[in-house]
């Protein structure tokens, strides 16, 4: 079984394109958008005053700490506010119009901030004393979410793949039923891929968290035992969900389509990119009931909130009986050549 | 591809095959014997066992050496490393080295599969059979696309391996292969056993030690057959290959030609070609069959 579990390591590892796509990609796609998404701060809002009388002293008025205030004519305006270029349009005049998009967030912000700067002006006071205290709490930027789950997605990957092809390969070059003709127990080849999945496990894990506390300094809150007892699991929930994709398929070709059919609801409803929060709500049950929801889940509690793998019942249950039931199936219907 | 009422029986030290044309139910015939695949009916003892499943099974397998028609190793691993995982599966085997000693690819140990050619993975196939140190050795066509140079290697580490006492099944489509190898063949076709023995044996049945195939300008006229039935010598006449000319064959070849070249002549017949061989076991398909092995 070692040397099973070796020469799958073997031929993985000599395959440059699988190395990087397994260790690489998720890499690189945690740097383009940790890049993208930094937290700068709030950042000042655009705002747009279209041309009339008065509007240069209106711009004068709104430059703010927060604003940045541009007069711009009629159709300009109108297609900056279009794009999202601007967040709002004031246009001079009584009353004073205020012109945005109500469902964008940084629009209502926009208005909130430009009313207070205008009606301050105009000399309204603050009936209420009150002080700012800001504070950064930890872990809440989006690199910070992301990387947990960019660690599930390559989990559920390299799990799926990993175990998918290289099976249906076996087969498909008729190894399978070469490994048949030999006394080799049926239960060490299967064993040889969790093997090898462990060792990959290892690297996966040590990238991608390395990565992202070196460029971005996303800490492990939680324990490292509590990490890696629970992407163990994840990894070998997965390495049984890509066994059972894998057990029956004859073609790469097939086996591919299986695979995506598995993985792509749960790229979009897991939860990687973004919170399944905003799915509706009837949706939510049957999302927190996929693998890679429950991973996930648990992988942020560990990161973000420091929980201890103890405190994550619920979630790691879910991963277990994944993992098992799909072990088990695989191994009932498993085509042996 | 079905097989019906085979009844064989392999002696220990034997080497014995399994020759037929593709699609004539060798490879089912052999994978049934090697436990893979599981036969409607019929009964299969291997070194005096059944098959049965689990430990039983493992125990057999232990003890036997297969290659198969169709695998195709890992591409991306070394040879050596092909190896010591064949050689893992086995609780007594033979050491990376000394199996590559066996089927003399000792400088290709560090090689990957995929840059080794046809007669190099035929030899490292045939050493993952090897390496358990097998009593009985199944072969299934192992020298079906070979080279006559990479054909004769294999030949070569058959017979070694039957002179330390091995015993050996084999298929085949090649005749001239079961000829030098083989102490006995069954020649099959359309999934039944059409002829057994030795091969010796098999060319006497023909009845005849050669065989002269000819053919004439404008095609075979319809009498000329009777007319070569009676020349001294013939034992037996039949349509050429594909239909075109005589195949005869001869016990006396010295008194049957010229008696054929001066029937031609006196039937003012032009010869367009005339060849004659030794009998052999592609005769013999010939006679029982009425086709060709090769393009069937």
């Amino acid at each position: 079984m070692y040397q099973l579990a070796l020469s799958r390591m073997r031929e993985f590892y000599r395959e440059p394109e699988a190395v990087f796509w397994v260790f690489g990609f998720p890499i690189v796609l945690a740097f383009a958008l940790g890049l993208a998404f930094r937290n700068t701060g709030p950042g000042k809002l655009q705002v747009g005053v279209v041309v009339g009388a008065g509007d240069s002293a209106l711009a004068a008025t709104l430059a703010s700490p927060r604003l940045v205030a541009t007069v711009l004519d009629t159709a300009t305006a109108r297609l900056r506010l279009k794009t999202g270029r601007v967040a709002l349009l004031v246009v001079p005049g009584d009353p004073v119009v205020y012109r945005y998009d109500s469902t964008r967030t940084e629009s209502g912000l926009a208005r909130l901030e430009v009313d207070d700067v205008l009606q301050r002006a105009r000399g309204r006071t603050d009936l209420v004393a009150v002080r700012d205290d800001r504070a950064v709490a930890p872990g809440s930027r989006y690199i910070d979410y992301l990387i947990p789950g960019l660690l599930g997605m390559n989990l559920l990957g390299s799990g799926i793949w990993g175990v998918g092809f290289s099976v249906v390969q076996a087969r498909q070059r008729k190894l399978l039923k070469r490994y048949m003709a030999t006394p080799m127990r049926r239960s060490h080849y299967l064993l040889s891929f969790i093997l090898s999945r462990l060792v990959f496990l290892i690297v996966e894990v040590v990238a991608l968290v390395g990565f992202g506390w070196l460029l971005f300094g996303v800490a492990v809150r939680g324990s490292f035992a509590s990490l890696g007892g629970i992407t163990l699991l994840g990894s070998f929930a997965f390495a049984g969900l890509g066994l059972l994709v894998a057990s029956r398929a004859k073609t790469i070709e097939g086996v591919s389509g299986l695979m995506n059919l598995v993985m792509l609801p749960m790229w979009i409803l897991s939860g990687t990119f973004f919170s399944y929060s905003r799915f509706p709500n009837a949706m939510i049950p049957f999302v927190k009931a996929l693998p890679l929801t429950a991973l996930n889940d648990a992988l942020r509690a560990v990161m973000i909130d420091g929980a201890a793998i103890t405190t994550l019942g619920i979630p790691i249950a879910i991963v277990v009986a994944w993992g098992a039931v799909s072990f088990v199936i695989a191994l009932k219907i498993f085509r042996w050549r | 591809m079905a097989v019906a009422g085979l009844d064989l029986t392999v002696g220990a030290g034997e080497c014995f095959g399994l020759l037929g044309p593709n699609g004539a139910g060798k490879t089912t015939t052999i994978e049934i014997l090697e436990g893979l695949t599981v036969p409607d009916s019929g009964e299969v003892e291997i070194l005096g066992t059944p098959w049965r499943d689990g430990a039983a099974g493992r125990a057999l397998r232990e003890r036997l050496g297969i290659q198969l028609q169709e695998t195709q190793l890992a591409d991306k691993l070394q040879v050596g490393e092909v190896l010591a995982l064949f050689r893992s599966f086995y609780r007594q085997s033979h050491t990376v080295d000394e199996v590559l000693a066996l089927v003399e690819l000792e400088e290709k140990r560090k090689a990957r599969v995929v840059t080794l050619s046809g007669g190099q993975k035929q030899r490292l196939a045939v050493a993952c059979a090897l390496v358990s140190k097998p009593e009985l050795l199944f072969l299934d066509e192992p020298t079906t696309g070979l080279d006559p140079q990479s054909r004769r290697q294999l030949w070569e580490i058959i017979r070694r391996f039957r002179a330390d006492g091995g015993t050996v099944l084999l298929t085949t489509h090649y005749m001239e292969e079961a000829e030098r190898l083989c102490d006995r063949v069954a020649i099959m076709d359309h999934g039944k056993v059409i002829a057994l023995g030795t091969p010796r044996e098999l060319i006497a049945s023909l009845g005849a030690e050669h065989v002269i195939e000819f053919a004439v300008g404008d095609g075979t006229p319809a009498d000329l057959t009777d007319g070569v039935r009676g020349l001294g010598g013939v034992t037996a006449v039949r349509p050429g290959v594909g239909g075109v000319g005589l195949s005869l064959t001869v016990i006396e070849l010295h008194r049957a030609l010229p008696a054929l070249l001066a029937l031609l002549q006196q039937r003012r017949l032009e010869l367009s070609s005339l060849t004659t061989h030794h009998a052999t076991l592609d005769d013999v398909f010939v006679a029982l069959t009425g086709r060709q092995l090769r393009d069937t």
